[in-house]
């Protein structure tokens, strides 16, 4: 019998391929778009140094502070529209009733659709001229209704925090419904027995026991939200004006629509280091790491 | 009777409401697209017309069946890739020792908090490099690459847990750690393996940016982008671009008809438990 290699178990070798693969179009680009943020690259061209000139640029471009400050407001408002109803709605399909059941499976649907499908879809819906709402609310004459809700510059972002959520509640409805679905019947046996109503069965047992989850999903809505991007892209393309130009839309229409990759570059910099640092960070307050030891525990 | 005192009204109401919010588009998108143009705009728009499938064929004609085929090639190659990659190196992780195991587990953990949005300036860069621009790999790889880490994350788990005298006793009968690899470790982690294939199946077939960004020739278009295309190309005919929407997402909703159970595993892969 051969001993040596085989004592020592698996070659490291074998982790190779994934390895290399994920490092040339993960890592690297990494460390490449902190070198091309301080070039002049237009995508075509070998990028020339330009020093900290895209880095100022940075500091005073107020189309992109304007982005930022998008980007945040997006943040928030999908924290707060989407986790109370995923929430709720997820408790609310974990019930092992028939028609809880039916309706999960139709809860799911959006989850089966591609991100340009559904931008797609939302477009044509809410189109002033061509759109469903448009339709309905001529055949109802009620032509006070207002049917530009995507030209209008106060209200496109929220019809983007609401097609967004359109989207992705569904996702998190099945995190919460997985969640809920460990939690133990005889908790929920014993506080009816001591006279615990659904609402107080609810804020006493429910929201406690599903803390790791609430955690999970705000972790991913947080750090998603800054990086949304097909949905915008395809719905608004950023307007009207620069009503929902957020972040990531600032840096590709800077990147690719006006060839200017060396600050695309510098603004990819910030995106990749908020997403990154609020990931560690929400890690470190919430103990997301430790989730599973806590599940064990409970 | 217990049943009926239990029924909570205030929440099944709530529940119709979310029904009808999310029914529907989709039933609007549906009937829409078996209209057709003439008259799209005068008909009423939640009854139903004579269902006509003019509009079906016309994005048939124009191109579509061979975006379906490059959407297939790429979620093909982008799952076997995963597959085959990811599970090799679960292995090595789980069965290997020293510091190349441990501090790969650790940097797919990393890579994990990677936003692939963020990434698309490098990528396009480090793809043009490789000559790679234009072609279906240059959609493939990026795409398996941002796949890896959660797949990996989900198959060490899974492989941990399977007891190592498993892999004694084949030890003892003689077999390498390539044999166990095949012939133990991936029948073994079977339900694990299903979970990572549909969730890089989904990437790579609604995968908008990368081929937005990294392809441009309409031979190497897919399918979310021939939406996207669609949409500039038929313009106000709205029953044409809904039913390309329909028509790229029939072979979702069959897989969902065929095993919600699993299709909903792999969409929150690593995440639900």
């Amino acid at each position: 019998m051969r001993a040596g290699s085989k004592r020592k178990g698996a070659s490291p070798l074998l982790a190779l391929p994934a390895l290399g693969l994920f490092a040339i179009f993960a890592l690297v680009p990494m460390i490449v778009v902190v070198v091309l943020s301080f070039t002049y690259y237009n995508g075509i061209s070998s990028p020339t140094f330009a020093g900290f000139a895209n880095w100022s640029r940075f500091l005073h471009d107020s189309t992109t502070h304007h982005a930022i400050w998008l980007s945040l407001e997006i943040m928030v408002l999908s924290w707060l529209f989407q986790t109370p109803l995923a929430l709720l709605l997820g408790v609310f399909v974990s019930g092992r009733q028939r028609y809880r059941a039916v309706l999960a499976a139709a809860y799911f649907v959006p989850l089966l659709f591609s991100a340009a499908a559904i931008a797609i879809t939302w477009r044509n819906l809410l189109d002033p001229n061509f759109g469903l709402l448009a339709n309905l609310t001529h055949r109802l004459h009620m032509s006070w209704f207002p049917t530009s809700w995507l030209g209008n510059p106060g209200l496109a972002l929220y019809m983007m925090v609401f097609i967004i959520s359109w989207q992705f509640i569904p996702f998190h409805m099945l995190l919460y419904q997985a969640g809920a679905r460990q939690i133990p019947r005889s908790i929920y046996e014993a506080a009816e027995i001591d006279g615990a109503g659904r609402v107080g069965q609810f804020l006493h047992i429910t929201l406690p026991l599903l803390r790791n989850t609430i955690v999970t999903s705000s972790v991913l809505i947080l750090v998603g939200s800054l990086t949304y991007f097909d949905l915008v892209f395809i719905v608004t393309g950023g307007g009207p004006g620069f009503a929902t130009r957020i972040l990531p839309l600032d840096m590709y229409i800077n990147g690719f629509e006006r060839s200017d990759m060396g600050y695309a570059s510098a603004i990819s910099v910030v995106l990749v280091t908020a997403a990154l640092g609020l990931s560690l960070l929400l890690i470190r307050v919430t103990g997301f790491g430790r989730f599973r030891s806590t599940h064990e525990g409970a | 009777m217990r049943r009926l005192l239990h029924l909570n009204i205030p929440g099944a109401l709530a529940g119709l409401v979310w029904l009808v919010i999310v029914a529907l588009p989709v039933y609007w998108m549906v009937i829409t697209s078996l209209r057709k143009q003439a008259g799209y705009l005068t008909a009423d728009p939640i009854v139903p017309g004579r269902p006509t499938t003019a509009q079906y064929h016309r994005v048939i004609a124009v191109g579509f069946l061979s975006y379906l085929r490059n959407s297939a090639i790429v979620t093909f190659a982008v799952v076997s890739i995963v597959l085959v990659f990811a599970l090799m190196a679960s292995y090595a992780i789980v069965r290997g020792r020293g510091w190349i195991a441990s501090g790969s587990f650790r940097l797919f953990l990393l890579g994990l908090a990677i936003p692939l949005q963020a990434a698309i300036i490098p990528i396009f860069f480090v793809v043009n490099k490789l000559h790679l621009y234009d072609t279906l790999p240059a959609l493939i790889f990026p795409t398996a690459a941002f796949s890896i880490p959660i797949s990996v994350l989900i198959l060490v788990n899974f492989l941990r847990d399977v007891p190592t005298e498993l892999f004694e006793a084949m030890k003892i009968d003689g077999a390498s750690e390539w044999q166990m690899l095949w012939r133990l470790a991936a029948p073994l982690s079977r339900p694990a393996l299903l979970t990572v294939g549909i969730f890089a199946a989904l990437q790579a077939w609604n995968g908008f940016l990368f081929p937005l960004v990294l392809t441009q020739s309409s031979g190497t278009r897919v399918l979310p982008f021939a939406l996207y295309d669609f949409q500039t190309q038929f313009g106000i005919n709205v029953p044409a671009v809904l039913a390309a929407v329909v028509l790229t997402t029939l072979p979702v909703f069959a897989l969902y008809l065929i095993g919600r159970r699993q299709l909903l595993g792999g969409l929150t892969a690593g995440f639900s438990r």
